[in-house]
Formats: structure tokens, C-alpha cells, sequence
């Protein structure tokens, strides 16, 4: 079907016009997912007939002439920690097996008011506690550049998606690089916004002070679409901000001519790969040839993001996962002396090893006696990387560096030892703790064929500009147009 | 030895706001379990907070009555554990900067006037209900009550006595119903006190090991409460033994009180910054509006009923210790132009039925204007002291107008001079002993004859006049 | 920071979760190499550093005091894995 690979603008451009019906569309993707997804995993669950309801529901709109927002009857999926009303939200873990939330949320009804068809929920590590999606407990989704790889973490699933055809755009959460560095894996293209963008009501919380929801698509202009849709200041979110909703789109330029981006010299040290930092200085090199002018500096304070930031996300984690305890909702265990064993059995058969590691880990930080020692300096060290960061923006538009030290990783290359894991999100949890915005896309291929890609950081607010600068780098090269072998039918 | 008891209280009183402290569900009292309750404060994965303006406007109104500082920047806490009744497994409340600090409140002690210092009275949400399920020994929990806002009062361990306690509590209760905060109603809930008590040999700086009371449901229960504790507490010493650092159930029908299990004393609270809450900041402006639209508050009014209104002391405390008796007070008066008369009926009559039935002035049919025109009765002669206090324990319980219950009743005093005369003529005819023996120096006999006077008017006179007329008529 | 067995059996208390001896002595080495990393902020002087718990000044977000239906209490109870009279259902709390 020739219009499974185009972007969700495009598609949305051709449904339109009427060239192509919702249903036509919907079907092919459900095929793709029925065919290919046994592969890749990307999905935990496929709403076969409520995509096909919806998207008969917007055809009659786009019949009407109602519908109006560019991404009316385009089929995309969401990460399973987005809560649908009345159908499954799992957070890729047996205690939410058989969670379905009587509710939306905010973005799952904004995006419903744009006439979105929603094909399915998407595969994710446990809670969102890991980088590589091996942590989910119904399996680990494959990178489908190369299924003995990961599709990184943890929104694997809406990256891979992606990559693999089977949704136009998806939408993933952020804690600590989880839509940023699948998408580095996954070769395609995607934001975290600043933090209260988007609302996090109907987010299943990690950790509350640094969760985004964000969006993944095929390139910059399909992330500024999906933005317009599900931006805004939410009464249900008091961290939610009023911010450019319906401008991001409609502000893409694609000229960088002025445009000063910061190389921060300190992303580009030990534990970097060379092919990725080749590809990654490469793209700024593009840019710098387009008319931006690019100048190195220094950011020390990136090797002490990753301390910082794993003691206030499992603080919050641990917090925030304290709600599943087997009585309201979730895994119940089915044995259990009395009211406290009841809690113990139904958590610890309930959750994975990882998830319980930051639950430690959290009580542990936060308990008396350590909590000024780790939890209140994790804070302050927030306040100095913050600091950096306004500092750098004093100078920059935008920072430019690699999202991940490597490209895609074995299966169960990193789950043995977690530091591991945990230092490979070296490049990306600062901007978590400083609230910024980041995007990444596609900037080149290593010597495996493996996808690289390209981190931008944007200042507060500063989403227009990531996007403007990955638009018109996208105009200029084709790495985001390449596919996979595998997910590419009939190519 | 001689030991004394040191205590410090830890309030918590549920606002009268209209809806509960992070979501739009109602904070009415009762209803069937969860129905009072959205996903929001049934703590569902996803969901958010939002906090109600309206909270933050109550718990400034509550620290300046009780001459708290303000805090200018409010941040909210997590406090984590474990329990049935708290759904999210954490309840947001306030642990670093409370809103209001430093504050006190004056009572009257055992040797006058005293001032109990409050420490703090942070913003927090209410738990669940958890009900007992006896057939199949389990609990069911109802999340009505989960997230209703909460003001924790918290003094200073400034107490020495159970009646220095009730003294503070019957202050604060009248204090929060002045400002309209919280209806105070313990048997609802919507007052608790939590107790931490120690003892110490007489003369001791240092303070004993403490214990912390829950679960009492009068101000009488807290006084037993304390006064068995602190008994406990002695006796313990006494025997060479040591006070342990716990928490105790108070049982009021046992009159005991008991350890909670260790697994619940456990209190590691891990309190930390509430990320899903931006901070408050409240500015002098605010603080000055809610200051200007502050009623009149119990200690002051008390001072004007006795320097302006002529009210004794003790009568001035009893009236204004209640908001709605200060209240009714006030407009009697004011409708009357006899505020001492007032303050008699409310002094006598009113306290006795009040405490007959259990009632408390909030619950009250009697309108002050019922009051006001009885009062007018009596001055104007229309009936006499004794109907008028009859027709009140009609008007307590029925709350009708006494002027068409006199009329009705045909209460009204006899002013026909002509039959009053009539009667006192008789009396005396029907009498010659005691006329005999009044006008022999027995003054004794002379009440007799009132008595008899009134009796055949069937007490509907005015006995000023009877005693003039009688006094004439004997000495003739 | 040196993990004990003691410190790992009081933090899986405070978490309510019980390890096998296995995942015991995984959680000491796991927690051991990531505290010893974390200790890496000791390098830096955070002396006079204010806290910051949240990063951008948003602040004074208010709902106003209206009543809002609340929801359907089966709807509420939809997911609980025992419900009994309108009541999520649990071991008994008193003592
Ligand atoms: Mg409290
Ligand atoms: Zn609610």
C-alpha cells in the first residue's frame, strides 16, 4: 500500500483531499501490525475495532469538512502509560495487567478531538525504569533496524512503531531520555518538550518533576503537527503552562542563517563511540555549512546529571509507585497472612527486579537520617546544572550533542550490571532535571548500518527553534527517510 | 514525688470549604460509601492534584486568629505510608514550610490568664473511613472523607493540666467557628485532637518520654484521656520502669488506653517535596484582605460585651465562647435594647435546656427575635416574669412567637383594676386569720395572702402591683 | 556508602517488598556500585545552593471552590480485585 510510508502530514494532506479513506488506512496499518508486530513487539495491545470505529467517525467528519486539524484520521498509537478510557493501560508490568482507567488522558482526548485514530498501546520498559525496553514484563520489543538489538528505552515501542511502519506518529513519555534515546536507536524523529507543555494528567507517573509526554513521528514538521494537538495549559495539570499550541507548525521556516549553536565539549568526552561522535559533529558541520554559526564550550556539569537524577526519580518513583498495593486496582497476590503481607506479596510478585531496585533505592535516599545527604544535594545539584544550562543559553539558541554514547545495543547486553544502563543516559537527564525541551533526530548510519542520532537543546520554551533547526536539516539530508529493510514492505 | 504532666496538642480540623482540597468532589458529610470521590482523591494511577484556592484563604483566615505569622512562600509535602484509608499511599501535606508559624492563642487557666504558643498550622488532605466487616473479620474502606482539607493545628507542649487542654480547645473551636473555617463538629469528625503527653518529677527542666493519644471523640474523652495517661505514665516510673515512646488508642467506654501495634510506630515518613504542586506565594495584599474581612473574634468581642454592653466577666466568657450563642446574643440585644435582660435568659434558662436536651446553639429554633419580644412582653406588663419563663420553654422547643402564644394561651396579666380589687377583697374575707396575723407583726402572713391572690388570678398578674394593692388594703 | 544486609532489609520494609536471599544479595552489589557512584556529588560544593525542587517559577495554580459531580462509584471500583458493599475490600485493620 503506497501510502504506509509517507509522513502523518502527508497522509493527513491525501485523507483530506479524499483521496484515500480513514478506514482504508487504519486497515492497512492494523495489517502491518498483524503481520510484522509478532516480530518487534512494539505493541502490548491492538484496538482493532475501536480503531476501525474511529476512523469511520472521522471519515464522516472529513465528509462533513469538520474535520480540521491536519492530522484528522491518521492512525498512531500510544506509549502504554497513557491512560484510554476503559482499555488496557499496563505500564508494561503485571501489577497494571488488567488495569483499564475509567478515564483519558488530557492528551488521549485531544488527540481524540483531532480525529486521531488510535491503533494500540505501545510497548515500554516497566513503568518506564529502564533504557533498552528489556524491562517490560511482556518481553522486550526489538529494534527493527536489527531484532537482536534494543529498541532502546523506555518508550521503545512508540519509537520502533515508528521506525517499523506500523503508526504514522506515537506518542512517548520522557523521565529521562525515554523518548529521546529509542529514538537515536530507532532512526526517527522525536521531542520532549519543557516540562508543563503537555499535560501529565493521565501520564502514569514515574517521576512526577521530570516526566513529558512527547511525540515521535517520521521528521521535525509531523512533531510540530502532533505538538499543535496536544500542547496547552490543562486545568487538571497544575504544573501545565500555557504554551505555543497551533504555532508550531505554522512557524517552521527551514532556514538556520544566524541561528548560534553550542557544541558542549563535555558531551563529546570518554565512553562516546567515535562513529557516533563523528555523525553527530558531522550534522553540526551541515548546519554550520546552512548558515548557522557553531562554537564549542565547555558543560562539566553533565558527568554529575546522572547521580542527581537517579536519586530524585527513584525518590519520586518510589513515592509514586506506593499506590499499587494490590486493593484499589492491579495485581492482588493470592495469598497473604494479613493486611501488610497482603501489601508485600502483591508488590513483590507484582513488580520486576528493576522497578523494585529504584523503589529501594528511592526509600532508601529518601529515609531519615540520608535524606540531606542524597535527596536535598540531588536538589541542589539540580539548581547547578540549571544554572549551566541559562548560562550556555545566554550565548546559544540551541545546543547541539550526541542523545546516546552508542548505538543500539545486544538484548541483554546491559541488563546484567545497571550502572551500565544507568550511565548510558549520560546526554540526556540534565535536560530532564533543567525542564528543557529536546529533540533528536537521524544524523547518519554506523559501519553496522545501525541508526545515529543527533540531540538538540532547546531553551525553555524553546521547542519552535529545535524544530525549525531539525526541519531544515531534514530538508537538507535524507537520513529520516530511511527505513529499515525489514519494516520496509514492497520497497 | 510529685511529678507534673507536660502536654502538646496536634489538632486536626476538616474545612467547611465546599469541595475537597485537590479535586472538584463534595466535602458533605455522609452519603454512601465512595460516592463522594473521583479518580483524582481515589489516588488512580495518572491523575493530579489541583489545590483549591479556597483552603489557602481558610488557613490564612485561621493564622491570623490565632496570631500566626503568614509564610510568604508555601511549598506542599509527601508524607509516605502505608494504610487502607490513604489510597495514594501518601498524604500531601506541609513539612518544611508550613503556612502559618508562630502563633498563640490566650486562655483562661487554672491561675488566670495564659498563653499557649502554636507552633505551626499547615494544610494537609483527610483519609478514608475504614468500617469493620465483622462477618468475615475484614475492612471495607470508603474514600468519602479521602481529601477533604485538613488544617493541623500543631502547639507547643505549653499544657499542665486536662482542664488547661479543654480550656484551649473549647478557645480553638470557638475561634475556627468565628472565622467560618470549620463547623468543629467532633462527632463528625471534623475536630480532632491528638495528644502527646510526658511527665516529669516537679521542678524537672527536662522533659519526660512522651506518648501520643489518638482516637478521642468529646473534649471530655480528652481529659480523661489525659488524666489516665498521665496517671499511667507515673505509675510507670513509680515502678522504676520506663515511659515508651509510642502511640496509644484511647478506648472511652473502657476508660484505658492502648499501645498501637510497633508495626504502626513505625514512622519512617520519607517526607519530601511534592513535585505535582507548584508553590504558593502569598502576598501582603492577600494576607491584608483576608485581615480586613476578618469578623470580630471571641476575645475581643468579650471585652466589648463587658466594657461596652455592662456584661459580667464569667457571663461575657460563657456567650462568646460559642459563635452562634455570641451571634444570637447579639441580635436579641440589638433588637431589645436590653442586653443585660438578654444576657440573663441566655445565662439561665438557655444554658439549662441547651444542656437538657444536648443541644448546641448552632441547632437552636428559638430566633432571637422570639427572645426580643419576650423581653418586651415582660417590660411592657403584658405577662410576668414566671409566665414569661414558661412561655420560654415553649418558645426553646416549638420557636413560635411568644405575642400570639400569649394571646392563644390567654397568658396576659390581669390589668382590670376593678377585678384585681374584686379578688383582693375576697381573699382577705376568705382569710381573717392571716389578716390577724399580719396586722399582729407577722410579716410572714402577708406572703400567704400574695400567694392566695395570685392563685385566684391563676398567676396572670403583675405581683408589684398585687403586693402595693394588698399592702393598701391591710393597713386601711 | 557502604549497603549492609541490615540496610537492604530496612529498605525493602519501608518499600513493602520481600526479596529472596538471591535477589538479596543482587540488591546489596546492585545498590552498593550505584551509591558509590552516586557519592560522585560530594565533588561539588553545594554549600548556600537552594534546593530546587521545582525548575521553571510557576506557581499559584488554583482550582476554584466548585462542586463537580464526582464519578460513578462502579466505575471507580471497576479495577479493584475486591469490593464488597460500594467498598474497596481488605484484610482487617484493627487490633
Ligand atoms: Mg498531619
Ligand atoms: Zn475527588
Amino acid at each position: 500500500m503506497k501510502y504506509l510510508d509517507v509522513s502523518a502530514l502527508s497522509l493527513g494532506e491525501r485523507l483530506k483531499k479524499r483521496e484515500i479513506g480513514v478506514r482504508e488506512v487504519t486497515q492497512a496499518a492494523l495489517s502491518r501490525i498483524a503481520k510484522k508486530d509478532g516480530e518487534y513487539r512494539a505493541y502490548l495491545s491492538v484496538f482493532q475495532e475501536e480503531a476501525l470505529a474511529q476512523a469511520d467517525a472521522v471519515q464522516k467528519q472529513l465528509d462533513a469538512g469538520e474535520a480540521v486539524s491536519p492530522l484528522a484520521g491518521v492512525p498512531m498509537a500510544l506509549k502504554d502509560n497513557i491512560c484510554v478510557k476503559d482499555l488496557p493501560t499496563t505500564c508494561g508490568s503485571k501489577m497494571l495487567e488488567r488495569f483499564c482507567p475509567p478515564y483519558d488522558a488530557t492528551v488521549t482526548n485531544r488527540l481524540r478531538e483531532a480525529g486521531a485514530v488510535m491503533l494500540g498501546k505501545l510497548n515500554m520498559d516497566e513503568f518506564a525504569m529502564g533504557s533498552t525496553n528489556e524491562t517490560s514484563y511482556f518481553g522486550a520489543c526489538k529494534n527493527p533496524w536489527d531484532t537482536g538489538r534494543v529498541p532502546g528505552g523506555s518508550s521503545g515501542g512508540a519509537a520502533a512503531a515508528v521506525a517499523a511502519g506500523e503508526a504514522y506518529y506515537t506518542l512517548g513519555s520522557d523521565t529521562g531520555g525515554s523518548i529521546r534515546q529509542p529514538c537515536s536507536f530507532c532512526g526517527v524523529t522525536g521531542i520532549k518538550p519543557t516540562y508543563g507543555t503537555v499535560s501529565r494528567y493521565g501520564l502514569v507517573a514515574y517521576a512526577s518533576s521530570l516526566d513529558q509526554i512527547g511525540p515521535i513521528a517520521r521528521d521535525a514538521k509531523d512533531l510540530a503537527a502532533v505538538l499543535d494537538v496536544i500542547v496547552g495549559k490543562d486545568e487538571r495539570d497544575a504544573t501545565s503552562v500555557t504554551a505555543g499550541e497551533n504555532r508550531y507548525l505554522s512557524s517552521l521556516t527551514g532556514e538556520v542563517k544566524g541561528l548560534k549553536v553550542g557544541i558542549p565539549s563535555d558531551y563529546f568526552g570518554e565512553g562516546l563511540e567515535e562513529e557516533v561522535k563523528e555523525k553527530v559533529l558531522a550534522a553540526a558541520r551541515k548546519l554550520e555549512e546552512m548558515g548557522a554559526t557553531v562554537e564549542e564550550f565547555p558543560m562539566p556539569m553533565v558527568e554529575y546529571a546522572i547521580p542527581a537524577y537517579y536519586i530524585i526519580a527513584s525518590a519520586e518513583a518510589t513515592s509514586n509507585l506506593s499506590r499499587y498495593d494490590g486493593i484499589k486496582y492491579g495485581f492482588r497476590a493470592e495469598k497473604f497472612d494479613d493486611l501488610i503481607d497482603l501489601y508485600i506479596q502483591s508488590r513483590s510478585q507484582g513488580f520486576g527486579m528493576e522497578v523494585k531496585r529504584r523503589i529501594m533505592l528511592g526509600n532508601f535516599v529518601l529515609s531519615s537520617g540520608y535524606y540531606d545527604a542524597y535527596y536535598k544535594k540531588a536538589l541542589q545539584v539540580k539548581a547547578l546544572i540549571k544554572g549551566e544550562f541559562d548560562r550556555a543559553f545566554e550565548r546559544f539558541d540551541l545546543l547541539l550533542g550526541p542523545a546516546a554514547p552508542t548505538t543500539a545495543l545486544k538484548l541483554g547486553e546491559s541488563l546484567s550490571d545497571p550502572l551500565k544502563m544507568y550511565l548510558g543516559d549520560i546526554y540526556t537527564v540534565s535536560v530532564n532535571l533543567a525542564g528543557l525541551p529536546g529533540l533528536v533526530a537521524p544524523c547518519g548510519f554506523d559501519a553496522q548500518g545501525l541508526p545515529v542520532g543527533m540531540q538538540l537543546i532547546g531553551k525553555p520554551f524553546g521547542e519552535t527553534v529545535l524544530l525549525n533547526a531539525a526541519h531544515a536539516y531534514q530538508l537538507a539530508t535524507d537520513y529520516h527517510e530511511k527505513r529499515p529493510q525489514e519494516g520496509g514492505e514492497g520497497r | 514525688m510529685r511529678y507534673e504532666t507536660v502536654i502538646g496538642l496536634e489538632v486536626h480540623t476538616e474545612l467547611s470549604t465546599k469541595t475537597k482540597i485537590f479535586c472538584s468532589c463534595t466535602t458533605q458529610f455522609g452519603g454512601d460509601p465512595n460516592t463522594h470521590c473521583c479518580p483524582v482523591c481515589t489516588g488512580m494511577p495518572g491523575t493530579l492534584p489541583v489545590l483549591n484556592r479556597s483552603v489557602v484563604e481558610y488557613a490564612i483566615r485561621a493564622g491570623l486568629a490565632t496570631n500566626c505569622t503568614i509564610t510568604r512562600l508555601n511549598k506542599f509535602d509527601r508524607k509516605n505510608y502505608f494504610y487502607p484509608d490513604l489510597p495514594k499511599a501518601y498524604q500531601i501535606s506541609q513539612l518544611y514550610l508550613p503556612i502559618c508559624q508562630n502563633g498563640r492563642v490566650e486562655i483562661e487557666g487554672e491561675d488566670g490568664g495564659k498563653s499557649i504558643r502554636i507552633k505551626e498550622i499547615h494544610m494537609e488532605e483527610d483519609a478514608g473511613k475504614l468500617v469493620h466487616e465483622p462477618y468475615e473479620d475484614a475492612t471495607l474502606a470508603d474514600y468519602n472523607r479521602c481529601g477533604v482539607p485538613l488544617l493541623e493545628i500543631v502547639s507547643e507542649p505549653d499544657f499542665r493540666s486536662a482542664q488547661e487542654v479543654v480550656a484551649y480547645l473549647e478557645k480553638l473551636k470557638a475561634t475556627l467557628q468565628y472565622i467560618g473555617v470549620s463547623d468543629c463538629k467532633m462527632q463528625e469528625g471534623s475536630l480532632r485532637a491528638d495528644v502527646n503527653i510526658s511527665v516529669r518529677p516537679a521542678g524537672q527542666e527536662e522533659f519526660g518520654v512522651r506518648t501520643e493519644m489518638k482516637n478521642m471523640n468529646s473534649f471530655k474523652a480528652v481529659a480523661r484521656a489525659i488524666e489516665y495517661e498521665s496517671r499511667r505514665q507515673v505509675a510507670v516510673l513509680e515502678a522504676g520502669g520506663r515511659v515508651i515512646q509510642e502511640t496509644r488508642r484511647w478506648d472511652d467506654e473502657k476508660g484505658e488506653s492502648f499501645a498501637m501495634r510497633s508495626k504502626e510506630n513505625a514512622q519512617d515518613y520519607r517526607y519530601f517535596p511534592e513535585p505535582d504542586l507548584p508553590p504558593v506565594e502569598i502576598g501582603e495584599d492577600w494576607i491584608a484582605r483576608v485581615a480586613g474581612d476578618l469578623p470580630e473574634l471571641p476575645d475581643k468581642k468579650q471585652k466589648r460585651y463587658v466594657q461596652q454592653l455592662g456584661l459580667p466577666e464569667y457571663d461575657s466568657r460563657m456567650i462568646t465562647a460559642d459563635k452562634a450563642m455570641a451571634d444570637f446574643f447579639e441580635a436579641a440585644a440589638a433588637l431589645c435594647q436590653k442586653p443585660k435582660e438578654v444576657a440573663n435568659w441566655i445565662m439561665g434558662d438557655l444554658f439549662r435546656l441547651l444542656k437538657e436536651e444536648g443541644k448546641e446553639a448552632s441547632e437552636l429554633t428559638l430566633a432571637p427575635e422570639g427572645l426580643a419580644n419576650l423581653i418586651g412582653l415582660v417590660d411592657k406588663g403584658v405577662i410576668n416574669r414566671n409566665t414569661a419563663k414558661t412561655v420560654f420553654e415553649v418558645m426553646f422547643k416549638t420557636g413560635v412567637d411568644p405575642e400570639t402564644y400569649v394571646k392563644e394561651q390567654g397568658l396576659e396579666m390581669v390589668s382590670d383594676q376593678g377585678a384585681v380589687e374584686a379578688v383582693i377583697r375576697r381573699v382577705l374575707e376568705e382569710n381573717p386569720q392571716s389578716v390577724a396575723d399580719f396586722r399582729g407583726g407577722k410579716e410572714k402572713a402577708f406572703g400567704f395572702l400574695v400567694g392566695q391572690c395570685m392563685k385566684a388570678l391563676k398567676g396572670k398578674a403583675d405581683p408589684k402591683l398585687i403586693n402595693a394593692q394588698l399592702r393598701q388594703a391591710l393597713t386601711k | 556508602m557502604q549497603i549492609t544486609g541490615e540496610l537492604i532489609d530496612y529498605v525493602a520494609d519501608l518499600s513493602r517488598l520481600q526479596l529472596t536471599q538471591e535477589e538479596k544479595e543482587k540488591a546489596e552489589t546492585d545498590l552498593g556500585s550505584i551509591l558509590t557512584y552516586i557519592d560522585k556529588l560530594n565533588e561539588l560544593d553545594t554549600t548556600g545552593v537552594e534546593p530546587m525542587s521545582h525548575a521553571f517559577p510557576v506557581k499559584n495554580v488554583f482550582r476554584e471552590d466548585e462542586v463537580a459531580p464526582s464519578a460513578q462509584r462502579d466505575v471507580l471500583l471497576q479495577n479493584a480485585p475486591v469490593k464488597q458493599d460500594g467498598c474497596f475490600k481488605v484484610p482487617k485493620t484493627v487490633e
